[in-house]
């Protein structure tokens, strides 16, 4: 474990828990961008540049704008004072049983007796080439999902038409 | 003679790699890839903010010509008459920045309004960290990424300006953020296809590579830098006008107008807060320029080949300045627009104009040995213009009854 690694874990996990904990709704919005730059990061590290970029490019700087603006949009920012609904350590044992069915998935694979395979030279232009030849029907599928989301949002914003007159 | 105007061309490098090696017998092994980025990066933070300076001086001045007033010209070196035509200016707008008193409103965000300008500030900075300033002089060269790395931090500086916004609580401070927000995303979609053009053509990310794109000479003086053609003659000035957008420069600054919603996201901040808004609002214009100047000016190259002997970094910096006071005139001369002006302008004629331009970059490339250079110039100029011409009959300025529509 290199010490930058260290450095970028601890700042992802660290704003994740901050992201989950914090009352008010913007400082976790916040929280969360940090989460994403820190996996960014993390992608950058294993010289993974094109999907490192891309991740700031795109959660950093469009999913994180969604975000902020959802919770502008709907509610008041000002952190309720009520506590939590439910005591925090409900989730403790969901969160045990979920890491215990994951071990047992991971332990009942066979990923720790494969061999490493060699590091393929990854460039942008394969990227594309792959996205545009083998991948194109998921392509084309999550842009007409794009399409319809942005469709429904135009019909939910004319809706008011009729109200001005 | 070649060979002086070679090694002025070179001096940084040169200057670096000989301190780098007179470091190499002093320091210890891990400390010198350290020193060799603080080496790259104090150019940048030593030329760039001194460009911001000087640019604030002269946008007064030259918007001050415009106006038929004489702006800043009284302050100079203390005490003596010399007064450097109001040159000084800077230092003491400095000072004052710098001992002003640092008001945050008592029901703000405390911890996110302070965090606001650094997080606007250093991707600004980072940005430059990919732009080649002249031959070998690239502080980060990223053959794979280089353009989508300028474009990532770009994108992020979009939510400082809400931390900015949101952080203040203050009505003006968050509609100010919103107008920037909204401008600023609408804008992207523009910035990034017309500079998506030259990415088809150089067929590389890497800012670097489309500079060398660039450098084939032709009819054995003009270098065919990427304006020199249909599609990159349009798509500059797409690119102009999305980054004078993405940069909040006018006719675009709504998100500050300054008559409607005081100096919106940074109304409530004050003293050197405020002056760092400042600073990275005309670096990131600078950055802009930069890039437009990488990908369609041909970076550091000369227009003319026998142009050449001068520095290529004297190329870039020539460009840059060019640049910037073409937008201090467009300050100088044009109205701000309306909001719906704004979006209708970026979704109703940018947005089809860039698409049809990419089309037209895709068409050169694929003509490029088959069809005569006349035939290629005449045809793709019809395919821009035709479109320009129906597309901006919609904005021609309509005189008829105004309807308001919130106030009936």
């Amino acid at each position: 474990m290199t010490l930058s690694f260290a450095i970028l874990a601890g700042l992802t996990v660290g704003s994740a828990v901050a992201a989950m904990s914090l009352r008010n709704l913007v400082h976790c919005a916040l929280g969360l961008v940090l989460t994403f730059a820190g996996l960014a990061g993390l992608y950058l590290q294993l010289n993974a540049e094109f999907v490192g970029f891309t991740q700031i490019l795109v959660y950093v700087g469009a999913v994180a704008i969604l975000i902020v603006f959802a919770i502008l949009l709907t509610r008041g920012t000002e952190p309720a004072n009520e506590p939590a609904a439910v005591s925090p350590w409900a989730g403790l044992p969901v969160a045990v049983l979920a890491f215990l069915a994951m071990a047992a998935a991971v332990l009942a694979s066979p990923v720790d007796k494969r061999l490493a395979a060699p590091v393929p030279e990854v460039s942008v232009k394969t990227l594309g080439q792959k996205l545009m030849t083998d991948y194109v029907l998921p392509l084309e599928v999550l842009a007409l999902l794009l399409t319809a989301a942005m469709l429904g949002a135009v019909i939910i914003a004319m809706k008011d038409k009729e109200d001005l007159q | 003679m070649a060979e002086v105007f070679q090694a002025i061309d070179q001096f940084p490098v040169t200057l670096k790699t000989w301190l780098l090696g007179h470091a190499a017998g002093v320091m210890p092994e891990w400390a010198l890839p350290l020193l060799s980025a603080a080496l790259s990066i104090t150019p940048i933070l030593a030329v760039f903010p001194l460009l911001f300076a000087l640019t604030t001086v002269i946008e007064r001045k030259g918007l001050g010509r415009i106006q038929n007033r004489r702006g800043p010209n009284r302050v100079g070196i203390p005490l003596t008459n010399i007064r450097l035509a109001g040159f000084g200016q800077f230092i003491a707008d400095g000072i004052k920045s710098l001992t002003k008193e640092d008001i945050v409103p008592r029901s703000a965000d405390k911890v996110v309004h302070f965090l606001a300008p650094i997080a606007l500030l250093i991707p600004v900075l980072l940005t430059y960290s990919v732009l080649p300033f002249g031959r070998n002089m690239v502080p980060l060269d990223l053959p794979q990424t280089g353009l989508l790395f300028f474009f990532a931090l770009g994108a992020s500086t979009e939510l400082s300006v809400f931390m900015a916004g949101w952080s203040s609580r203050n009505k003006y401070s968050l509609l100010g953020a919103m107008r920037a927000i909204a401008q600023m995303v609408s804008y992207e979609i523009p910035l990034i296809l017309s500079a998506l053009t030259v990415v088809m053509i150089a067929g590389t990310l890497s800012l670097s590579g489309i500079v060398e794109s660039q450098a084939e000479v032709r009819f054995g003086f003009l270098h065919s830098w990427h304006l020199f053609t249909p599609w990159g003659l349009v798509g500059f000035f797409l690119f102009l006008t999305a980054a004078a957008a993405e940069a909040n420069r006018t006719p675009f600054d709504l998100p500050e107008a300054e008559s409607e919603i005081i100096a919106g996201y940074f109304t409530e901040y004050s003293g050197f807060k405020f002056a760092i808004f400042f600073l990275a609002e005309y670096l990131g214009l600078f950055a802009m320029c930069g890039l437009g100047i990488t990908l369609f000016l041909g970076g550091w190259l000369p227009p003319f080949k026998f142009l050449g002997f001068i520095p290529s970094w004297c190329w870039f910096l020539g460009k840059l300045v060019a640049l910037i006071l073409l937008f201090i005139w467009l300050r100088g001369t044009l109205p701000r627009l309306r909001t719906d002006q704004l979006m209708g302008f970026a979704w109703k004629f940018l947005l089809p104009m860039t698409l049809i331009n990419l089309f037209v970059a895709g068409l050169w490339h694929l003509s490029v040995t088959s069809v005569p250079m006349t035939v290629r110039w005449i045809g793709g100029f019809a395919l821009l213009a035709i479109p320009y011409w129906l597309l901006g009959r919609g904005f021609e300025a309509k005189v008829g009854k105004r309807e308001y529509r919130f106030a009936n």
